[in-house]
Formats: C-alpha cells, sequence, structure tokens
C-alpha cells in the first residue's frame, strides 16, 4: 500500500494544473481515488453528509454483489454446453473442463464490455473534464450477464457504447441518466440485433459438436408460451422438456437454481437472492423495490390465474414466474438502480410493484416478447421522475393541512 | 370488452407519440414542467375526444362514399371524401377556439403558460390523425369516442412523463450542444423502446 501511494504522489504533478499531462488529470484521478478513498473534504459550507461510503465504494458493492451471479454463469454456461451436446449428464462430472470452456465463453465478453465502457468513459471524461463514473464498474458487468454466451463479441462492443453514450454520457454521466444503462444496451441489441438474442437457438454454446437427440434449446419462458399456445399445463411442460437430457431440467427447484440455459447471469434466483441480501445487507439497494417487484409478479400471476379460461400459461401457479426468465435478476440488479428507479420511499414501492406487474404482462400477453423484464424495468424507469413527483406532490399536500390545522 | 380493448390499445399499443409519432411539435415543447403538460394533455384529451365523433359523424352523413342518400335518391352516389381534410381541420378549429375560450375563462395561469401551443392543437397532427384513422378503420360511432380519448389519454401520458423527466434533468449535466430539444429528441427515442414493451400485443 505505501508502495503505491508512493508511485502515485510520484506520478501526481505531472497531471496538476501546469503538468505535461494535465489534461489527462481525470484519467490520473479516477486510478487514484479507485486504489484510495480521497481525503479530501469539502468546504465547510452548507450542509454537510457524512458517509464513509462513496460513490465508487457503492459502486463496487455491486460489482461484488453480481460475482456469485457471474462464476455460477461461467460454470453453468459450460455445463449447459456438455449437457445439450451430450458428454456428461451430472452436474459436477467434468468440472474443470466445464469451467473452463465457461471462462472462455464468458470472460471475452466481460472483457470487451469493460474496454469499450471504459474506453468511451474515459474519453468523455478527458474531453468534458469531469472525474471518471465509476458507473462503468457496474454496468461492463451487468451487460455480461444479461446476454447470451453466443452473442458475437462485435455486438457487446456496439451495445455498450451505444448505451454508455446515449442513455448515460449525453445526460453527463453516472447519477444523471433516466434509464437504466445495462438494459438500453440489451434493448438496444434486441432491437437492432434480434437474431443473436432472441429465439431458440442462442442461449446454448454448441459449438461444432452436435446436440443430443431431442435437444431443444429453448428457454422456460417458450416452452411455457408454446405450452400456452398448445393447451399443455405448463408445469407438465416445464417437467416434460428436454427429458431425453435431464430429467425434470425445467422443474421448479431447476430452475430456482437456474442450471438451464439462458442470458449468461440471469438464470439463477438463487444467485441473484445471494445477491440481493448483499445489496440489502451493505444499504445500496431499497429492499422496498425488490419486495415490492416479487410482490407485483405474484400478485399479477395470480390474477391471471383467475382468468385464465382454458389458456394454460394464464393458469401457470404465480410463484413460477419467479423462477423462469430474468425476473429475479432484474428486480434484483436493474430494478434497484439507485439513478434511474423512484426515489421517494413511497415511490418505489408503486415502482417495484409495477415492474413485477408489467413483467408478467408483457411474458404473458405479448406474442413478440418472450421476457418482459427488460422493457418492465424501462418502462418504469420513463415513469419514475412521474411517479416521485406526485408522491412529493402528495406529501406536500399532507403537510400544509396539517400546518393549517 | 371490445371497447375497453381498443381503449388499452390506443393508450399503449397505438401510442399517438410513440407508434406513429404524430403531435410531435407540441409534445416536445411543452413538456419543460409537468403542470403546464398536465394542462395541454387534458386539452388534447377534449379535443380528440370530441372531435373524434363529431367527425365521425360528418363523415358517416355526408362526406363518405353513398353518405348522402338520406338527402334523396339524386344524391345517392355522390362522394365527398375528398372534402375529409379540410371538414375534419374545420371542426378541430372549431373545437379548439372553444378549448381556448374555456382554459382562458377559467384557468388564466395556464393559458398564459401555454401560449401560442393552445391555439396551435388546431394543427396537433395527432388530432387529425386521431380523426383520419378513426375514418380509415370503419369504426362504430362508440368506437370512434373510445379510440378518441383512448389517444388522447396515450398523449396524455407520454407528454406527463416526458415533463417529469425533463424537470429532472435539471440536475443532469447535459452537454452545450444537446441542451434542450437535443437532449429531448433522445429522450423521446429512449422512451420509445421503453414503450416498444406493449407493440405486439394483439387484444
Amino acid at each position: 500500500m505505501k508502495f503505491l501511494r508512493d508511485l502515485l504522489d510520484k506520478q501526481k504533478p505531472l497531471f496538476k494544473k501546469g503538468g505535461k499531462l494535465e489534461n489527462f488529470y481525470y484519467a490520473f484521478e479516477a486510478g487514484e481515488t479507485f486504489l484510495f478513498t480521497p481525503n479530501h473534504t469539502n468546504a465547510i459550507k452548507g450542509a454537510q453528509v457524512k458517509d464513509a461510503i462513496d460513490l465508487k465504494r457503492m459502486m463496487i458493492t455491486v460489482v461484488i454483489a453480481m460475482i456469485p451471479c457471474l462464476l455460477f454463469g461461467i460454470y453453468n454456461t459450460g455445463h449447459q454446453h456438455f449437457l445439450a451436446t451430450g458428454q456428461t449428464a451430472g452436474l459436477w462430472e467434468d468440472f474443470g473442463p466445464k469451467l473452463l470452456l465457461g471462462l472462455q465463453l464468458v470472460l471475452p465478453i466481460v472483457i470487451v464490455a469493460y474496454a469499450a465502457g471504459g474506453a468511451v468513459e474515459a474519453a468523455f471524461a478527458v474531453i468534458r473534464k469531469h472525474p471518471i463514473n465509476e458507473g462503468f464498474l457496474v454496468t461492463g458487468m451487468l451487460i455480461p450477464l444479461v446476454v447470451p454466451a453466443t452473442l458475437p463479441l462485435w455486438q457487446v462492443a456496439l451495445a455498450t457504447i451505444f448505451a454508455v453514450v446515449i442513455a448515460k454520457e449525453v445526460f453527463g454521466g453516472t447519477g444523471m441518466n433516466i434509464l437504466n444503462v445495462a438494459m438500453t444496451a440489451r434493448a438496444f441489441l434486441y432491437f437492432a440485433y434480434p437474431a443473436q438474442i432472441s429465439g431458440d437457438q442462442v442461449w446454448t454454446y454448441l459449438g461444432d459438436k452436435a446436440p443430443v437427440d431431442g435437444f431443444s434449446g429453448a428457454t422456460a419462458l417458450a416452452v411455457v408460451y408454446n405450452a400456452g399456445q398448445d393447451g399443455v399445463v405448463a408445469t407438465k411442460a416445464l417437467a416434460e422438456h428436454n427429458a431425453s437430457l435431464q430429467s425434470g431440467l425445467f422443474e421448479f427447484w431447476n430452475l430456482f437454481m437456474g442450471w438451464i440455459p439462458g442470458s449468461i447471469g440471469e438464470t439463477s434466483a438463487l444467485m441473484a437472492l445471494v445477491g440481493a441480501v448483499i445489496l440489502i445487507a451493505t444499504g445500496v439497494a431499497s429492499w422496498k423495490i425488490i419486495v415490492s417487484g416479487f410482490a407485483g409478479a405474484y400478485f399479477m400471476g395470480v390474477i391471471f390465474n383467475l382468468f385464465a379460461g382454458n389458456n394454460e400459461y394464464l393458469a401457470m401457479p404465480a410463484e413460477y414466474h419467479w423462477v423462469i426468465g430474468g425476473l429475479a435478476f432484474g428486480i434484483v440488479f436493474m430494478a434497484t438502480d439507485p439513478v434511474s428507479a423512484a426515489q421517494t420511499e413511497v415511490g418505489k414501492w408503486i415502482y417495484g410493484f409495477m415492474i413485477g406487474v408489467l413483467t408478467v404482462i408483457i411474458r404473458v400477453t405479448n406474442p413478440a416478447y418472450p421476457e418482459g423484464i427488460m422493457l418492465a424495468v424501462l418502462f418504469m424507469n420513463v415513469f419514475a421522475p412521474l411517479i416521485d413527483f406526485y408522491v412529493v406532490k402528495a406529501n406536500k399536500k399532507r403537510r400544509l393541512q396539517r400546518a393549517t390545522v | 370488452m371490445e371497447l375497453v380493448n381498443l381503449a388499452v390499445k390506443s393508450i399503449f399499443i397505438d401510442n399517438m407519440v410513440f407508434a406513429y409519432f404524430l403531435g410531435m411539435c407540441s409534445f416536445l415543447a411543452v413538456s419543460k414542467k409537468v403542470s403546464t403538460a398536465l394542462g395541454l394533455g387534458a386539452a388534447v384529451i377534449f379535443v380528440l375526444s370530441v372531435t373524434a365523433p363529431t367527425n365521425w359523424l360528418l363523415n358517416e352523413y355526408i362526406l363518405k362514399e353513398g353518405a348522402l342518400a338520406w338527402a334523396g335518391p339524386t344524391f345517392a352516389t355522390v362522394d365527398l371524401s375528398f372534402l375529409r381534410f379540410i371538414m375534419f381541420i374545420a371542426v378541430i378549429a372549431a373545437m379548439v377556439q372553444l378549448v381556448e375560450m374555456i382554459v382562458e375563462k377559467f384557468a388564466p395561469a395556464l393559458y398564459g403558460a401555454l401560449g401560442i401551443f393552445l391555439p396551435l392543437i388546431a394543427v396537433n397532427c395527432a388530432i387529425l390523425g386521431g380523426s383520419l384513422f378513426m375514418a380509415q378503420r370503419d369504426y362504430t360511432i362508440a368506437e370512434a369516442t373510445v379510440y378518441g380519448f383512448g389517444s388522447g389519454v396515450g398523449f396524455f401520458l407520454a407528454m406527463v412523463a416526458l415533463a417529469a423527466i425533463r424537470e429532472k434533468l435539471k440536475y443532469s449535466n447535459v452537454p452545450d450542444g444537446l441542451k434542450g430539444l437535443g437532449i429531448t429528441m433522445l429522450i423521446t427515442g429512449l422512451m420509445g423502446i421503453a414503450f416498444m414493451s406493449f407493440m405486439g400485443i394483439d387484444l
């Protein structure tokens, strides 16, 4: 530590005003504050908020909370490949090769997302002379987790750059954006290159190996949607799906654990919950959004159950909505983004609840999208400022009444 | 049930702003503050839900091919549908005058805030679009009313949401070149992505 500090202090004059590299001051500053908590304080004027946590510490907490999802995703990517090509059936058999394959597929995506996002971030920081925003530490990790492992790397880079520039930097950087940056990146990919991010073929990496007989790359969402169309009981369709690979691949607990095909990091509801515990314990994410999000999805699932008629998707037990698709991951990591979520406490309940409700509505009623969490989060991001506006207004009205009585 | 579906469809799925990009001028210009956006949005809802059925009557009994049959056998083959645009606009302009007088009388502050954009509703393409879509799709009068109202609500929602975002944007650090309309256009595009969530739902 002492060595690092000395090294940084020695370089510092170069970047200070009048130094040779003063234009790159913010690039230097980013590195410095990444390593050491800055010890400068604001001038003693006006209101002061004292807190041990700064933006960088907060962002890194989110990254740590995502690590279980990432590790799980890496292993699961390899596992799905081995399962689909019929090489091994057991979960922990061939541990090494599975891990290695997962790393081979996932790490490049992470690296590309970080490199592309970081480069844009640094360029903006140097040109616009603002400190480098750490938001991209989170964004660069979130983007790989919500795309399939088979996604071409140039698309990862393109989506990252698009999202960082259009959804974040034009608003002034971290903390000022309106939409969740990672979700914008995914939505961009979804509408620009649907072939690589939707359908049945992209979720499992096959490489040059042939899949086993009876293999279908469909995700659980696609299976239940088709069950609804064909009039097959949804849970039965899930239980029977891909039985030639592994019986009960899409049964409730396996869905919950997440050993299923899907985007890299979002298959496991369990790992998302581990992340949620970390985020809530450290106070980074709002538990209100998480709780109300899950409640909203369950609520809408139950409502659909009541009106199911003969559509089996509508009749699917509501708790299944929690474990299929990326709902858990989205609510824990995307919806709770403190910048684009509602800011008021009452607003958070409404915002989270509506995300859950909308996700299920889009899943069940919209044939264009098997999964709804992405667009539900974006949609509620758009309406979050309005919710806040009315919550604040109601608050004012209530307090005024109290004042006059 | 049909009517409820149509209402949902016109509010979310066929949203005037995000599905057809109609009514952009007032959408962009009057969305700086939530309060004015609310006022204009309400005016648009009113005008749309009045003009749609009025224009429906006009279209059904005067303009459509063979619509004048009630006036006697000599008129049975008359087709006045080429007059549709001008007649629809005349009706809309009259309605807007009405709204303007009401707003001026009862909410002078809002009248001042809306400024030129209130009379400009008369040439707001969302409103003419509402009437033309209604005629093109052969709605019944009940459907036309619901459609007009739903389109208005869709416009209202989009505009109020944008206004709330723009109020929040005061805390952002937008590059100089993008301030004002530039960033608003970008936000509109991003909102369009969010509204894609409902496209494709078949009611």
